[in-house]
């Protein structure tokens, strides 16, 4: 039988404020634990929330990028349950009255198709304190909690059941990430765990409209292991039905070791969670002013600069995709273009050997030891038949490894294209002079001796003779006597 | 609507109570006279009446973002039962 897979995700991303969403504590990452926890992020009796303006601010901003309405009035609410890690025996969310409503984003597939993918709503909420499950606490048969990290602004972020592959999934999951960076709401730092994702996964037989049952996988902390727990739970859920089993609605957590998912061990009872208004916080009011205040300055959103770069400088949607994959880089394309006029040359190296460079070096574009001035150079010498497109590449190692800018560099390493034909014309004909066999075959009407030729040009040119004018003369020389 | 002796076994588990056996049936009781004058408000007409979210009729103020908290660790610590490198400690939890 033929299966068709339904994801859906829950993103948690960590906005971008100083201190927590209903207290004055910090949220600095990395303090000595429980040093950044104050009375209300205990919840100690009789502490009152009072709301963070700039949490809501930073949620305004992402429901007006994706297009989504922003609810003049919204309302937290109490979500009941008991963990250590959870002082208050309550996470203060929202649940009917969420402050983001419904939009949607574009995701770009590898064969450059655009899809569309709605997100139901975006809250706002509080995020919980960490257990660790250490060995030897206090000699054994505890677990140590760690608050610093209660009370930090969460927005969740739910999307539609909209997507259909693992790789779908991670499109998505990368696409809301390039968001919450690009506007500035989220550092989006997965180690740091800034930005975590549920997917909630079925499968059901093609054609079918009612969903399967579904599974959700907490907790995934890479696009890789979003990928991959899909993947996996995708081949068990039909491995179970097609041996005559159902699938139990469960939560279930992804070991990446052993690549595979397992239900969560606790015994609860399913989720009950008795949502209610919290009687501490009023609702939520939101004005005009309010929202134009906080987009007045949201920059330039990455589809409509992809679609852009698509029309305007004609790049296909994959390669415009990729450059507006980060605001940094996308800025860096935009100004090796307006110093070159030169779009296509500008996204290949952009995206060829710039990319692989930052890849291999592991590092952001901001950090590029390459400029974007600098890049505009090299494209400058090659426009203008100063290097060739293959000595560029080692022109570009060098600028990389620190050598100056591309004019210095072509200067230092003396690989300045020769276009003096004369020096040419006299290279070519002493090569000519010296194989006479192959002159013989290449008249006797073996064409392909002509490749030989050309190879002893570039050698003894040390590749920077111009291909087109090595050519021509070759073709002249040959062609006489 | 009347609520049996399984229903409040659920909800005091949910809400972690222990109640004593011999008083499930008053608690059953009570909490279904309350859920029956509730289903007597629910007679009344609300339409185009807005849903409250608070008795009072304001909505939230807004707190700078500011961190105004210092770190209070050493005091907060003094009423816990066990703490370890900085840590509370609880019975061992899995998940």
């Amino acid at each position: 039988m033929q299966w068709e897979t339904v994801i859906g995700l829950e993103i948690h991303t960590q906005l971008a404020t100083q201190s927590k969403i209903f207290s004055g504590a910090s949220i600095a990452f990395g303090a000595s634990p429980n040093t950044q926890a104050c009375a209300i992020d205990l919840g100690l009796p009789g502490v009152l929330p009072v709301l963070n303006a700039e949490a809501v601010r930073l949620a305004v901003r992402f429901g007006k990028a994706i297009g989504a309405e922003v609810a003049p009035r919204s309302v937290f609410a109490r979500k009941n349950y008991f963990y250590p890690d959870l002082p208050k025996g309550y996470q203060i969310s929202q649940y009917e009255l969420p402050i983001v409503g419904e939009g949607r984003v574009e995701i770009v597939l590898g064969d450059g198709a655009v899809k569309s993918i709605g997100v139901t709503r975006a809250h706002l909420e509080e995020d919980a304190g960490k257990s660790l499950h250490e060995e030897n606490l206090a000699g054994g048969g505890y677990t140590g909690i760690d608050l610093n990290r209660a009370g930090t602004p969460l927005l969740e972020i739910v999307s539609e059941p909209d997507m259909r592959t693992p790789q779908e999934a991670v499109a998505y999951a990368r696409k809301i990430h390039q968001l919450v960076r690009w506007i500035g709401i989220s550092d989006g730092n997965m180690q740091e765990g800034s930005f975590r994702v549920d997917a909630n996964v079925s499968v059901r037989p093609l054609g079918q409209t009612r969903f399967g049952t579904r599974t959700e996988i907490k907790n995934l902390n890479s696009f890789r292991f979003i990928e991959r727990a899909i993947q996996f739970e995708v081949e068990r859920q039909i491995d179970v039905i097609e041996g005559g089993g159902t699938i139990v609605q469960e939560t279930r957590l992804y070991d990446p070791e052993r690549d595979e998912t397992r239900p969560m061990r606790s015994k609860e009872e399913a989720n009950d969670y008795r949502y209610f208004p919290d009687p501490d916080l009023l609702p939520v009011e939101i004005d005009v002013a309010f929202i134009v205040d906080a987009v007045a300055d949201l920059p330039e959103l990455p589809d409509s600069m992809r679609e852009r770069f698509h029309t305007q400088y004609g790049l296909g949607e994959y390669d415009a995709s990729l450059l507006t994959a980060g605001r940094e880089l996308a800025q860096y394309f935009e100004a090796v273009v307006q110093a070159t006029a030169e779009p296509k040359l500008a996204a290949n190296w952009v995206n060829g050997e710039l990319a692989a460079a930052l890849n291999r070096s592991e590092i952001e574009i901001a950090r590029s030891p390459v400029s974007a001035a600098m890049l505009a150079g090299l494209i400058h010498r090659i426009q203008d038949g100063t290097v060739s497109g293959k000595l560029a590449k080692q022109v570009f190692e060098a600028m990389w490894s620190g050598e100056g800018d591309a004019d210095s560099v072509i200067q230092a390493r003396g690989l300045r294209q020769i276009t003096d034909s004369g020096e040419l014309e006299a290279m070519i004909a002493a090569i000519v002079a010296a194989n006479p066999g192959q002159v013989e075959q290449y008249r006797a009407g073996k064409d392909k001796v002509f490749g030989f030729f050309v190879g002893q040009v570039m050698k003894e040119s040390k590749g920077k003779a111009n291909p087109q004018q090595v050519n021509e003369i070759l073709m002249r020389v040959l062609a006489s006597d | 609507m009347s609520l049996d002796a399984s229903d409040i076994e659920k909800i005091a588990h949910l809400a972690r109570l222990e109640i004593a056996l011999e008083s499930i049936a008053r608690y059953a009781a009570d909490l279904s006279n309350i859920l029956d004058l509730v289903a007597q408000m629910d007679a009344v007409d609300t339409t185009g009446v807005e849903p409250m979210a608070h008795p009072l009729h304001m909505s939230q103020r807004l707190r700078p973002d500011r961190v105004s908290e210092r770190n209070q660790r050493e005091l907060f610590q003094a009423i816990a039962p066990l703490t370890e490198d900085g840590l509370y400690l609880v019975p061992k939890v899995i998940d």
